[in-house]
């Protein structure tokens, strides 16, 4: 190979490399919303609190792991329950949360997590009555939380008394409570939410299995600036 | 001229290399000591903090002329003593560097003081700083005064704190799947996810765990204790200066590991005594739902998922004086 040539191959690989630098460094830098997110910074008008609709489940009845417990979450598009834990939402914008409990409960781990943290006002509705504090030794304790926890923001979900709905997505028939609470979303960036209820059956410290797993019980939100 | 005239004796070799070294480290010292030391991590924010940055520059003081050492050594042989100059005697390798016993006894008589001289150093420091802000365990040897007071004072529900006491405070840090709460048991024993602390206070952290092993490391207070279920591990430091800091934890525990942090705050003694106060009202309702306020929980066996409950069993909280062999029930 001429000195000509062998230069140009030399710059060309130099080339090729600094580009793959470049681009690992852009990713990383701004890693974008990964698929299978659930849109809701379209979902309203602008200005106007996200409608964000979930329910919980002892058991979803269906993939890979029918026996496990989940979050679901209504699709602002078609209106329909599905299996998706990470949401995309605007940034400094209110979310009226609704949550329908499905699961039976009992006392929490740890009671701080009776409290309701971090919401607008402090206060969350159960059926309808405001409530910042939940006993959970008391009545069917609380089957789940959900928390963003870098926001510190933490609201239980009473349990039901058993578990009749045993398959995703659960009916308004089936015994439930009914949990509203609002938050406003904080800058751009990726947020972790999880449940912080041990309610992975059979697994150590109940932290395993659906708590430990991806799109069970917990999830990413992905905020957005719009 | 002969070779030797030439290339200079050994003797006057040996003292140019000295005397370099010799000017090279004590500026090079100095230069760090005084312009980078004051800004090496972990900071001042507390004793031990600033007891780690002090040794942390110690080491520094102490390795530098050994690095200049070693690095001029190399460039003056690479320079002087260069096999393609003339009359070079034989390279590395020859009779007389297999000989040299003069340069070995030196070179082991000089590492093992600084190694040994190090030892010492970091068992005083270890010492004088009640255990440099690391756990100790349930039964620390090293703990300021008035601590072992105060923790019991704690776990009676009987302790106390104000600001311009001196007194210990004992903050109880909990760590589950995947976030930290602290209780503080001067204050009811009221739960926060906020860790707040007040300036120019002692602090005792009692670190324990209510699911896997997680590790409070509370990076600009440099204190750093490993949270165990069923173990109560305690840290000292004391707070120096005003200022945030984060908390973040330091083992493997699970899918938000990398999630499990928080912010915290020193803040004055006086502003720290008013948000507790309020806190412990505000929080009055969920603190009377919580178990009572013990070194470790263990779970409840009605608990299906969770419901948990003071050790029966208490750990002793120094091997000098036991609390007693039950916590308050």
């Amino acid at each position: 190979m001429s000195k000509g040539g062998r230069l140009a191959t030399v710059l060309g690989l130099f080339l090729v490399v600094v580009g793959l630098v470049v681009w690992a460094v852009a990713s990383l830098l701004n890693p974008g919303v990964p698929g299978g997110v659930v849109n809701f910074t379209n979902a309203q008008a602008a200005g106007q609190p996200v409608q964000l609709n979930v329910q919980t489940v002892g058991s979803i009845g269906f993939g890979a792991h029918p026996t496990w417990v989940s979050y679901l979450v209504k699709d602002p598009k078609s209106g329909k329950w599905i299996h998706a834990t990470s949401w995309e939402l605007p940034a400094h914008t209110v979310v009226d949360m609704t949550i329908d409990q499905y699961d039976s409960g009992s006392p929490l781990r740890n009671q701080e997590w009776g409290q309701v943290l971090g919401t607008i006002g402090s206060t969350a509705t159960l059926n309808g009555t405001s409530f910042s504090v939940y006993n959970s030794n008391t009545g069917n304790g609380v089957g789940h939380t959900f928390a963003i926890p870098t926001l510190n923001i933490s609201v239980p979900l009473v349990g039901v008394s058993g578990n009749p709905c045993g398959a995703a997505p659960c009916h308004f028939n089936s015994p439930h409570n009914v949990e509203t609470f609002s938050f406003k979303t904080p800058g751009a960036g990726s947020y972790n939410w999880q449940c912080f209820v041990p309610c992975a059956l059979g697994y150590l410290f109940g932290n395993g299995g659906a708590m430990s797993t991806q799109n069970y019980m917990g999830g990413e939100l992905e905020v957005v600036n719009s | 001229m002969s070779p030797e005239s030439e290339m200079g004796s050994e003797e006057n070799h040996f003292r140019r290399i000295v005397i370099i070294w010799i000017v090279l480290s004590v500026v090079l010292d100095l230069l760090f000591w005084f312009l980078v030391g004051p800004h090496v991590p972990p900071g001042r924010m507390t004793t031990t903090a600033k007891d780690n940055q002090f040794d942390f520059n110690v080491l520094m003081v102490i390795g530098l002329p050994v690095i200049v050492g070693v690095w001029e050594w190399l460039g003056y042989a690479a320079i002087k003593w260069n096999v393609k100059r003339k009359d070079m005697p034989e390279s590395v390798g020859g009779p007389s560097a297999a000989d040299n016993q003069r340069a070995v006894v030196s070179w082991i008589v000089i590492t093992t003081v600084v190694v040994l001289a190090l030892a010492v150093f970091g068992t005083i420091a270890l010492y004088a700083g009640n255990g440099s802000g690391s756990g100790e365990g349930p039964n620390p040897i090293l703990q300021p005064a008035g601590a072992f007071k105060a923790e019991t004072a704690a776990l009676a529900g009987t302790g106390s704190w104000s600001p311009n006491s001196n007194e210990v405070l004992p903050v109880q840090v909990i760590a589950q799947q995947w976030k930290f709460t602290y209780r503080y048991p001067t204050f009811g024993g009221f739960e926060s996810p906020d860790l707040i602390l007040p300036v120019n206070t002692e602090i005792a952290f009692n670190v324990t765990s209510l699911d896997v092993i997680h590790s409070f490391w509370a990076y600009q207070l440099e204190v750093k204790a490993d949270a165990n279920p069923i173990e109560n591990n305690v840290a000292f430091t004391k707070t120096e200066q005003l200022g945030n800091f984060e908390v973040r934890c330091s083992e493997l525990c699970g899918i938000w590991h990398g999630a499990m942090f928080n912010p915290g705050k020193v803040i004055s003694e006086s502003a720290f005594m008013t948000w507790a106060s309020s806190t412990e009202s505000t929080n009055a309702t969920n603190t009377a739902n919580l178990p009572p306020f013990a070194w470790t929980y263990v779970p409840d066996a009605n608990g299906a998922a969770g419901g948990y409950y003071p050790d029966g069993n208490v750990t002793p909280y120094s091997t000098v004086e036991i609390y007693g062999s039950k916590q308050p029930s």
